[in-house]
Parts: structure tokens; sequence; C-alpha cells
């Protein structure tokens, strides 16, 4: 029998316990609680805290990519009107801390591993001061000896497996190739991303006594405690960090980074807080970069269109000795079919930032690339690409045998195929013409991982009969407020102007943070435990079981008893729990994914060889919808991530003395709003117990995965121009054009 | 005769403009005036974060330097309208949930805010058929318009219907053309 409040999720909770309550705010568009302090400039974001006495921190960066700090001209900078202090502490870091490393990151700045990273602090009064005194502080080094390469294809590379991954291999690949009746064997790049998350890194340090505090920008502060403290050698319980409103994350904030141990120095050492704000340059140079890749996918399909064999092996890249390996076959291991199969990402050790977690790690990059060959292998066949992914789902997870929790890829693609007008599409390329516009379509899937990591969450539930919810959970633009809200307002009965969500405090219980699509559904389940619990005290005070409460608009009642107001219920007592969950045997038990199609219609100027994207469904499926407006949010954000990958967005490394040449937002292209059409967002409503006691699953990386393949797929059939090195930019487009003149082909 | 010293009214109220030449508007407001709701995206003109309004017209305020704003009326988000009276762009945002981070928002508003009497003044843009007609506010002028304002949240698609539900709404109230 199900234990509901078992802190470990062992056995899936199909109890549909939200499905049984009667407030009914759950699952609806409600606005988030926090919008009017946003709109109006009222939200404080971390540089932004008005604390007495703070001086003005600006890091220096390294001018060469490998070697030794030799000098650092302390006193010319000492001289500068305003300058406090020139802090080079072999305590900063020289990396970015990954996801959930809850450890310090590479320290000692003063050795040298990449172009631009972080060798001082220097420290005045006044912003322009400090920022004057940075640009001129004269620096001495020593080259390495031994440099590591820049390029990840160079002939001296070291290529190691990386610990974070074991390949997967099953049966005879190279036989299912020779094998199959249709194939396709293409090698595809991606370049490297960057989060650029609108808020720049930022921290305020301030030391009470051996205390610090930081209001800061990051994602999952239960672990930057501890990333923090071990850098400075001081126990976890005297660090607290801040941060109620972080301005966007996109895993660059996932781990600690530079200029939060370099506040925390120098506010120890000159005895008062230290604001250190990156400029825009250096988040782009020193924080974290998704790495390139270069993937290799083989399909192999019988005369029936069915996968007799798949391989996907990526090459990514990282500096030395880092752990992180962007996974980049991790949804190509439960996709699609093909018992045959090699799955295997492989880690040039290089010099360029560290590389790390940007927004869905491993599928956006995979499955866009999967979802082209995919595309190419449907062209052979001679059939739909739709039809090629449905016949190509298999029961169990390949190689593993393991069970899917739930899956909502069919509906999905016909959904969506349906809400598009997918058949109006041409089966061959260049067949429609729009002016001087070669229009086309193309579809991918949609697929990502579903993780629980462990979190807690405090609720109460006041005399006065108005809840309260804390955890250190983080919103960074996903909606944490509102749905943690309508979690707790739906389980007491409550509306949502009764209940008050206190999150971003790190003196508060550990929630999940905000990283890996995970926050919702773990925080989200430690608070739906508090509130069972309170419910059962409730139930006590009552004496009726717990199961018969009904609570509603703030009242209480069991069978045919009239409803009490909760402040009449409760007697003058606060009732406070904190609910906690771990994941459990439900991890393993179930391959968890949440699932989706993509539909994109481009113009490809026949000319110019300029894409645009004229529209764009997308069909979800990620079990139960907590909030349907800041879900919809969540997936239209990842469909213009998907726009960027596909066209614009690129990491441009000059090899020659590895910097970064593109390192703003003029040079690195984001998506601005006339490149982002109408997107139409399908929700489809689903309960997944194997994920978590919500039936909820992961929704905020989603909407990129997959998203550039079904682009991709739309210029190849709108122009017949196969690229296959993303993005798709018009001088890898306009070499292959057709005759502009004809009108179609 | 004595000079007065250097002065901008923000949002209505006179302030000193700082002594140091080398401070940003931007950084005058964010970090003098204590107006933190005027974001630093990007500290070059490139993200349109920092945008406010000056005597009327949108600029990059981290473009410019605060001590050139002398006699300049200047009004950032907080004068646009405040959480317990938001200005209908505001409201617009909140419902249509036009950002997620907030981080750009107030940028986008103000921007929004200028765009529409850009609009009521006929002036063309990069996308106007006609230059010499008056603007149709379409979505593809819209996004035209609002392409300084970067959000990497991607919540563009709701700013464009945020923005399109007020100027509907001003349209019908005065029965005129934004
Ligand atoms: S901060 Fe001014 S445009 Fe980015
Ligand atoms: S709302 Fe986050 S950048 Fe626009």
């Amino acid at each position: 029998m199900h234990l509901p409040l078992s802190e470990m999720y062992n056995e899936p909770d199909d109890r549909n316990v939200l499905d049984r309550m009667r407030q009914g705010v759950i699952g609806q568009p409600l606005d988030r609680p926090e919008g009017a302090l946003k709109v109006s400039g009222q939200a404080t974001y971390a540089a932004e805290w008005r604390i007495d006495g703070c001086v003005e921190g600006v890091l220096v960066l390294a001018e060469i990519a490998q070697g030794q700090v030799t000098a650092i001209d302390r006193d010319a900078a000492l001289a500068r009107d305003g300058v406090l202090a020139v802090i080079a502490d072999p305590a900063m870091t020289r990396r970015s801390a990954q996801g959930m490393a809850a450890k310090a990151p590479q320290q000692d700045a003063a050795k040298v591993e990449y172009f631009g990273q972080p060798v001082a602090l220097v420290v005045a009064r006044t912003f322009e001061q400090a920022r004057d005194a940075a640009v001129a502080l004269r620096v001495d080094y020593a080259d390495a000896a031994e440099p590591v390469p820049f390029d990840p294809h160079a002939p001296d590379v070291k290529v190691e497996a990386p610990s974070s991954s074991k390949p997967v291999e099953g049966g005879d690949l190279d036989q299912a190739m020779r094998d199959a009746a249709f194939s396709v064997d293409v090698e595809y790049d991606t370049p490297g991303h960057a989060s650029a998350a609108m808020e720049p890194h930022a921290t305020i340090a301030q030391w009470q006594g051996d205390s610090l505090i930081l209001h800061g920008s990051y994602q999952m502060l239960a672990y930057n405690v501890k990333e923090i403290a071990d850098c400075l050698g001081i126990s976890p319980d005297k660090v607290r960090i801040i941060a109620p409103y972080v301005g966007g994350g996109f895993g660059s904030k996932l781990g600690i980074t530079h200029e939060a141990v370099a506040a925390a120095l120098a506010a120890r050492e000159l005895g008062r807080p230290v604001r250190v704000v990156m400029s825009r340059q250096q988040v782009f140079q020193t924080v974290m970069r998704r790495s390139e890749t270069r993937q290799r996918v083989r399909l192999a399909a019988d005369a029936g269109g069915r996968l007799i064999g798949l391989g996907h092996e990526a090459l990514v890249s990282n500096l030395p000795g880092e752990k992180f390996a962007e996974p980049v076959t991790q949804a190509t291991e439960f996709l699609y079919g093909g018992e045959n199969r090699l799955l295997k990402v492989e880690v040039a050790r290089i010099s360029r930032l560290t590389a790390g977690s940007v927004r869905a790690p491993g599928e956006a990059v995979g499955m866009q690339v999967l979802e082209a060959a995919m595309d190419e292998l449907a062209e052979k066949i001679g059939i739909d690409p739709i039809e090629l992914r449905k016949r190509n789902l298999p029961a169990t997870v390949p190689v593993q045998g393991t069970p899917y929790s739930s899956r909502m890829l069919t509906q999905a693609l016909e959904q969506g195929a349906q809400a598009f007008g997918w058949s109006a599409r041409q089966d061959r390329p260049c067949q429609t013409r729009d002016g001087d516009w070669w229009v086309g379509m193309g579809v991918a899937s949609a697929a990502r991982v579903n993780m629980m990591v462990p979190a807690q969450a405090r609720v109460t539930l006041r005399a006065d009969g108005s809840a309260l919810v804390e955890t250190d959970q983080t919103d960074i633009g996903t909606g944490s407020y509102a749905i943690l809200g309508q979690i707790a307002g739906e389980m007491l009965g409550l509306p949502m102007a009764r209940v008050d969500v206190k999150l971003g405090d790190s003196a508060l219980p550990p929630g999940a943070g905000s990283g890996g699509s995970f926050g919702a559904i773990s925080t989200g389940s430690a608070v739906l435990y508090a509130c069972e619990e309170i419910r059962k005290r409730l139930a006590k005070i009552l004496g009726c079981a717990a199961e018969e409460l009904v609570l509603k608009d703030g009242t209480a009642s069991h069978g045919d008893a009239a409803p009490r107001p909760l402040r009449d219920v409760l007697g003058g007592e606060d009732l406070t729990t904190t609910g906690k969950i771990k994941p459990g045997k439900t991890a393993k038990a179930f391959s968890q994914a949440s699932y989706g199609a993509f539909f994109a219609e481009v113009g490809v100027h026949a000319f110019t060889g300029e894409v645009r994207v004229r529209r764009m469904t997308g069909v979800f499926g990620f079990g139960r919808v907590l909030n349907a407006k800041t879900a919809r949010s969540q997936c239209l954000g990842g469909m213009v991530w998907g726009i960027g990958s596909a066209l614009t967005e690129e990491l441009a490394f000059d090899t020659r003395d590895g910097h970064l040449v593109n390192h703003d937002l003029a040079e690195y292209h984001v998506p601005v709003h006339a490149d982002v059409p109408a997107i139409e967002v399908i929700l489809l409503e689903e309960r997944d117990a194997a994920a978590s006691p919500l039936q909820a699953k992961g929704v905020g990386e989603l909407g990129i995965c997959g998203a550039a393949g079904a682009i991709a797929n739309a210029v190849y059939n709108a122009c017949g121009v196969r690229v296959r090195s993303f993005p798709l930019t018009l001088d890898k487009i306009v070499p292959s054009l057709p005759d502009p003149f004809a009108q179609t082909l | 005769m004595a000079s007065l010293p250097p002065t901008a009214h923000v949002n209505g109220l006179p302030q000193a403009l700082p002594d140091d030449p080398r401070r940003t508007l931007l950084d005058w407001l964010r970090h003098d005036l204590g107006l933190t709701g005027t974001k630093k995206g990007c500290d070059h003109g490139q993200c349109g974060a920092c945008t406010v309004l000056v005597d009327g017209r949108r600029i990059n305020s981290c473009l410019s330097l605060a001590a050139l704003h002398d006699g300049d009326h200047i009004e950032t988000i907080e004068g646009i309208g405040q959480p317990e009276a938001l200005a209908p762009l505001q409201r617009a945002f909140v419902t249509h949930d036009g950002f997620q981070c907030g981080y750009c928002t107030p940028g986008q508003i103000c921007s929004a805010t200028a765009l529409m009497a850009e609009l009521k003044a006929g002036w063309p843009s990069a996308v106007s058929a006609d230059v010499a007609a008056r603007p149709n506010p379409t979505r593809e002028e819209l996004r035209e318009r609002m392409s300084g304002n970067l959000c990497r949240c991607g919540a563009y698609s709701n700013i464009i219907a945020a923005l399109e539900e007020v100027i509907a709404n001003e349209t019908t109230e005065t029965g005129a053309p934004a």
C-alpha cells in the first residue's frame, strides 16, 4: 500500500489528491502573484539592495589564455582616486561551480586556464573609479609551458570518455546499417551557446562577525551556500543567501561563479559590504558555456520504416578534469526504437571557459540533430515524418527494457498536425512560393527527461485562516511563486489572496532549486506533503478522517456538518509543518520524460537565403499542468530559444588565441521581437503518478528540446537545402539555393 | 550671475545631477536615486533593459551620461505606475504574462509606452509600407518597433499581445486610431 507521506518517492502516487480538492485553483491560468512588483520595477534583484557603506568591485580578466600571473601592480591601482583594494586571493575561483556541486569549484585565479578568466578584483568607492582602475590594472603573466589546444578538432587534442555518462551499446549497429532497407549516416555540428540571462551575475557581500550574508543571483541556494562556504573555508551555517528575484538563469546561475567569492573576500578584507556586478562581456567570457557538439547519427530502418539500428555519437568539450560533458544522447536513449544501437559522448579537453548546463543540457542540441536526421530518413523512405516517428515508439526503453511512465508523443504529433494544418505540407521541397520566399513546413518531436531531486517546504496554516509557504526555492521566471501558492491554496481550500509564498532565502527549508525542470515538481511535492499533514491535523481537530475533510474558501466541513471558518477551527493556533520528498524507486523503475511535438513554417528568401520563421505550434504533455499560464510561458520561451538555436546563436572562439569573439549581445544574437512570430502552444492534460505525487512532470526546458530541428526541417522542405551545421545562417544556405527565378521545381 | 546646479526632473521631482561626469544616466537613476526599476542588462546599448523616457522619447539610459540631462524631464518605470495603481500597459503585461523573470520588463514597458506615442504621432518604421501614411499597429509593426528590447525568457508573443490589447482599448475609448 502506498504511504503518502513517505519521504522517498518509492511508489507511484495515483491517489490524484489534487483532483479531489474543491478550491479549483490548481492548473488555473492565474496571474503571477509577484507580477505587479515586476511590472512596476519594485521587485528587488541582486545588485539593487540598498546596503549602507557598500563599495564597488570590478573584476579584472586575464588577457592571455593559459599561464600564471606573476605580478600585479597594486600600488599604481591603489594610488588612483577612490581605490580601496586590489584583491588577488588564492580562494578566488577560476572556474564556475557546476549545478548541484555543493562544493568549491577550481580555485586559485592566478593560474589562468582560458582567455578572460578573472584574475583580480579592484574595489573602489564608486563604480566608475573601480571600473577605470580595473581597466588600467597592470598584470604580468608567464605563459603556460604545456598549453592545451583551443580547438576541439585540433589534431593534438586529448579526447576522453566522460566520467559522467556511460555509452549505451546493444546488438550490432554496423550489421544493422548493412541490413537496412533505408539508412542515413550523417554528421551535424552545433555551436556553443550562452545562457545570456538578462540580469548579469551580481553579488553584494556583507559580513556580520564571522557570518556572511549574500544578496545574489542564484538558482539553487542550498547548494550555493555550500559552494561559497567551501571556497572560503567556513561552515555552511555561517552563510546566508538572499535571492527573492532572479533575472533569469538558464543554467548559468546553478552554481556559484566568480563575483560571489570575490565579493565575499573583499568584504572581509575591507570590513564593509562590497557589491560586484559582472559586465555583460564578463558574463559571456567567464561564467558558463554550452559546449559545441559534433554529432554522428546513424539510422537503419527496415522496409516498413521501422528502426532496426540507431547510432548517436557526440564529441563535446570542456576544460581538463571537468566532469560535466554535454549529455547529447540523453533523450536518444528512450525516444525511438532500434535494438542495435550505439550511443556515446566523448569530451575533448580544450582551453575555453567552463562548459556546463545551459537550458536543457543534452536534449537542447541532441534532439535538434536527432530530429533533423529523422527527417532525412523519412524522406529516404518516402513516408510522412510524423508517421515515421509514430512507427518507432518502442514499448519499453531499448536495451534497458524499462517501462515508460506516460508518453503523450503520439497525441502531441496528431493534435499538433491538426492544429497546425500539417495536411497542407508538400512532400517535396520547393513546391510553395510566396513572392520572393520559398515556404516550407517541418515537424519534430520534443522530449526531455524528468527528474525529481530532494526538496523541503514549510507550510503554516495561520490562526487567521491564511497560509504561508516557505522554502529557499527560487523563482527565476519559472512561476514558482504562482504554482507553489496554487498547490497550497488547492490543498487547504484557500483563495489565492489568502496564501503567501516566501522564497529565495537560504534560511528557509531547502527546496529543490531551479534547474533541470525539477523545481516545480520537487518543491511542489514537498508543499503537497506539508499540506496533507496539515489536513490530517485539521481532521483530528474536527474528529473526522482526513479523506472526509472538505476545505473550501477558508472553511472546513465534513459529512453533513456545516462549514466552519478555519479561524474558528484553529482556535488561535497556527498549524505548521515541513514537507519533505526525495527521489526513490520510481526514478529507476520508470523511464520518465516530458514529451511534445513542434511544427514550424518558415520562409527562405529565394535570393539571399535569409530564413524567417512564419509561425510555430508546440504541443506538450508533461503530466498535470499546475498553472496553465506560466506553463505556457515556459513552453513559449523554450521555443524562442529553439529559434535562436536554429538560426542565430553561436559562440565564436578564435582558435588562434582562444578568445571569445562575440562576447556581448550585439554579436551573440539572441532572438528579438522581430524574429518571433505568433506561437501557438497546446497543453495536453495528463497525469503521471510515477513522476511525482502531483502527477506532474517538468516543463521548464521541454520547449527547446527539438524545436530547432523542426525549423531546420522546414527550411529543407521550403528550399531543398539541408544544412548540417547550426545555426542555419544565410551563408550556409545561399550556395545551394535553387534557381530563384523558378517559381516551383 | 550664479548658475543653478545642474538638475533634471525625474518622475516630476527635481534631482541634482551627479558630480562625476562618467556617471551614466542609468547608474545615476539606479544608484544615486535608488530607482532600480530601470535595469542594467548590458551597459552597451544592446538590450534595452535600461530604457527610460527623456522628454517623452525612449532612450537607452546606459548610453547617456547623466550630466547631459540638465533641465530634462525623465520618466522611469516607477513614474509610469506603482503596484497599487498600475498603468493599463503594466496591467496588460500581468494578465498576458508578458514577462517571466521580469528583468527586461521595465524596459519593455517604457519602450512600449513611447511606441504608442510614436504611433500616434505618425512615425513610420522600417517595415511601414508607406512612410507618409499613418502607421497601422499591426503585429509586424509592433515587433519591429519593440526589437530593441531583448527578452531572454522569450515572452515576446505575450508582450505583443499585451500591447495589442492596450492599443485596441485606447482606440475604442478615444474613437481615434492609435
Ligand atoms: S543596459 Fe542599456 S541597452 Fe542594455
Ligand atoms: S522576462 Fe526575463 S528577460 Fe524578459
